[in-house]
């Protein structure tokens, strides 16, 4: 192995990698554009739209309470919905979101309040529809101050505090710190977009240093040279490497920047009392996650080079970068369910122990026997994966496959 | 010097594909200062022959000695004295032609000083300076070639080992080459040289070899083949050869 002969083969893919559109879009552009149009882009147009569905007085059909005029008045009263008359098929005209709910009230409501018989009003809405569960939300609001004011008269005119209702609070207060917050708002998600960068910018470097030379016939031409095939390989991997770590360096910094901005994005469409977001990583954080992302990162350049070398073509390589996408996203998705949870056998296995472990680590929280053991698995990972791509540059059979 | 002794090679089957003996105990000689022609219809083993001798692919059985160095032994030192020229030898097509140049001289082991004299010499020698910054993808075809010969020679090889280097070439273009072969031998390299057209043979091989069907089946000077085979014509001696073995 000759340090020399490597570095001249390095030097050589990264000029070449740098000047190729392909590689720049999966290493650059992508990661530094995607949170961004993710983060500010989708998160402006959500809180846009879930600003403009609060702010909209919702169509609302009342069925019943013919016999309940002083409800009926109260009701016709307000100013934050729209009432249509009542139409016998008003459910269907909520499924069809011709309207976004009905109040549906029981027979002889007024006659039973007097009475202070109990009374159900029921609210037909379309789940899963944002405008329908915000008007329920809304009449459920409205008749619940209805019902405490109503309250609140009945011990007046008897002549007892309401306070006797509320003899004491109840409060949550967060005592973790907003970086904590963060943690465990986006503890899933950050180990798993740093994974996917790792993966995705190594993934046209690998194919275009191995297949794409096959079928460009410049393979060959390398092969004349006096240069060790290990020298090659490693020349070769040390580029794919680059790559997908610049992926998931770009990917990170990104990702701290966007959710800086996006959190005050978000926040900015807060009501009243509702709880801000808490978004912002911390740097300690960022830097443990990219930290245990190295040895993966190692380990998928390795295996991408291994398949894309494997490959006649670049097309054939590209046909393999659908399985190899699942195998990788797969295990990260499910270090997100809940249940799965870091321990000796999850750390073992390559992907899912990273994402677990990046998990708490965003989170704040070091478990140093577990990331040593899933940084010294990910490293044999990546070592075996390198071994197999010198063996298969030494095949020629694989070098050249027809 | 080549000394090729009992080459032969197996390609092992794959699937309902069974094994393919490609070169079956070839044994042949070029000296320097001369060009040795393989001559050979498509399939003869021409491209494995000389794959075998510039260490792309290793050989299954038997030898040979390149410029003194061994090609099973010793595969690195005999490219580091080998020129390989063929059609499937491609350029990158990201790089210029300068930076492809110095590329391989690098991988030669050339660097400062020394690079830089043997690009600049070749590329005065091609005329290749006009396009020098030009990426490779940008180039005619004539440029192309002169890139890959100037690859080729980058590190000043004894020896030069040109597969059907005028296959798919117009005429000025494959005269070049012709003439780029010439002045290899006149140089002093030792040339061998693959082709199935016969008229190159004729004008530039010093020593001919029919290959069919994996085997050696005839060789010597032009001259001896038309006494040998009483045939004026090379097409007919080729025929006369390779009908016999049929």
């Amino acid at each position: 192995m000759s340090a020399r002969e490597i570095r001249v083969v390095y030097r050589k893919e990264v000029t070449e990698m740098l000047r190729d559109r392909r590689t720049l879009i999966s290493m650059v552009a992508l990661p530094l554009l995607l949170f961004p149009v993710m983060v500010l882009g989708i998160g402006s147009l959500a809180t846009s739209l879930m600003g403009n569905a609060k702010k909209e007085v919702p169509v609302v059909m009342v069925a019943g309470g013919e016999d309940s005029p002083r409800l009926m008045a109260t009701l016709h009263d307000s100013d934050e919905f729209r009432f249509e008359p009542a139409q016998p098929d008003f459910q269907t005209q909520v499924s069809e979101k011709k309207i976004r709910a009905a109040v549906v009230v029981p027979p002889g409501f007024d006659a039973a309040e007097q009475s202070g018989a109990p009374q159900t009003i029921t609210i037909d809405y379309y789940e899963g529809d944002v405008n329908s569960s915000l008007a329920a939300d809304k009449l459920e609001k409205y008749f619940d101050k209805l019902r405490d004011d109503t309250v609140k008269q009945r011990l007046e005119a008897r002549q007892v505090s309401v306070a006797v209702l509320e003899p004491f609070k109840v409060e949550q207060k967060n005592v973790a710190p907003p970086e904590k917050v963060a943690g465990a708002t986006l503890g899933g998600i950050i180990p798993y977009l740093v994974i996917i960068m790792c993966f995705t910018g190594a993934m046209y470097p690998a194919m275009d240093l191995t297949a794409g030379e096959k079928e460009r016939g410049t393979l060959e031409t390398l092969l004349c040279s006096p240069v060790s095939r290990t020298d090659l390989v490693l020349g070769k991997y040390l580029t794919v490497l680059t790559a997908s770590l610049t992926s998931a360096v770009l990917a990170v910094t990104s990702m701290g920047i966007s959710f800086y901005y996006g959190q005050n994005v978000f926040n900015s469409g807060l009501e009243a009392g509702e709880a801000p977001m808490h978004l912002q990583i911390g740097l300690r954080a960022a830097m443990a996650v990219l930290l245990m992302g190295l040895p993966l990162s190692m380990f998928f350049s390795a295996l991408l080079l291994a398949v894309s070398l494997f490959a006649k073509s670049f097309r054939e390589a590209d046909s393999y970068k659908t399985p190899l996408t699942f195998a990788i996203v797969i295990p990260a998705v499910v270090s997100m369910l809940p249940g799965i949870d870091l321990n000796a056998r999850t750390a073992m296995i390559p992907v899912l122990g990273t994402s677990l472990v990046g998990k708490e680590l965003v989170s704040g929280t070091y478990h140093w026997g577990y990331i040593a053991l899933i940084f010294g698995m990910s490293c044999v990972y990546a070592a075996v994966a390198i071994a197999v791509t010198i063996v298969l540059f030494n095949r020629e059979e694989v070098l050249f496959r027809v | 010097m080549i000394d090729a002794r009992e080459l032969r090679k197996v390609f092992p089957g794959s699937g309902k594909r069974g094994s393919v003996e490609a070169v079956r105990g070839l044994s042949f000689r070029c000296r320097p200062g001369a060009i040795y022609g393989l001559l050979g219809a498509n399939g003869a083993g021409k491209t494995t022959t000389l794959r075998m001798l510039a260490t792309i692919l290793q050989v299954t059985s038997g030898t040979a000695t390149v410029a003194g160095f061994d090609i099973v032994d010793e595969p690195e030192k005999v490219r580091a004295r080998v020129g390989f020229l063929s059609t499937a030898t491609a350029l990158y097509a990201r790089l210029t032609a300068r930076e492809m140049v110095e590329y391989f001289g690098r991988l030669n082991g050339l660097e400062g000083d020394a690079l830089k004299r043997s690009v600049d010499n070749l590329f005065a020698a091609l005329a290749m300076n006009e396009f020098s910054g030009r990426a490779c993808d940008k180039l005619s075809t004539g440029q192309k070639q002169k890139v890959s010969i100037a690859r080729t020679l980058v590190h000043d090889p004894e020896v030069m080992i040109f597969d059907e280097p005028t296959i798919g070439l117009d005429v000025m273009t494959s005269r070049a080459i012709v003439r780029f072969i010439r002045d290899c031998r006149d140089r002093g390299k030792t040339v061998l040289f693959s082709t199935h057209v016969m008229r190159e043979v004729e004008k530039l091989c010093d020593h001919i070899g029919i290959l069919h069907g994996g085997r050696l089946l005839a060789e010597g000077t032009l001259e001896e083949l038309r006494g040998r085979y009483g045939e004026n014509d090379l097409e007919e001696i080729f025929v006369k050869v390779v009908g016999g073995e049929q």
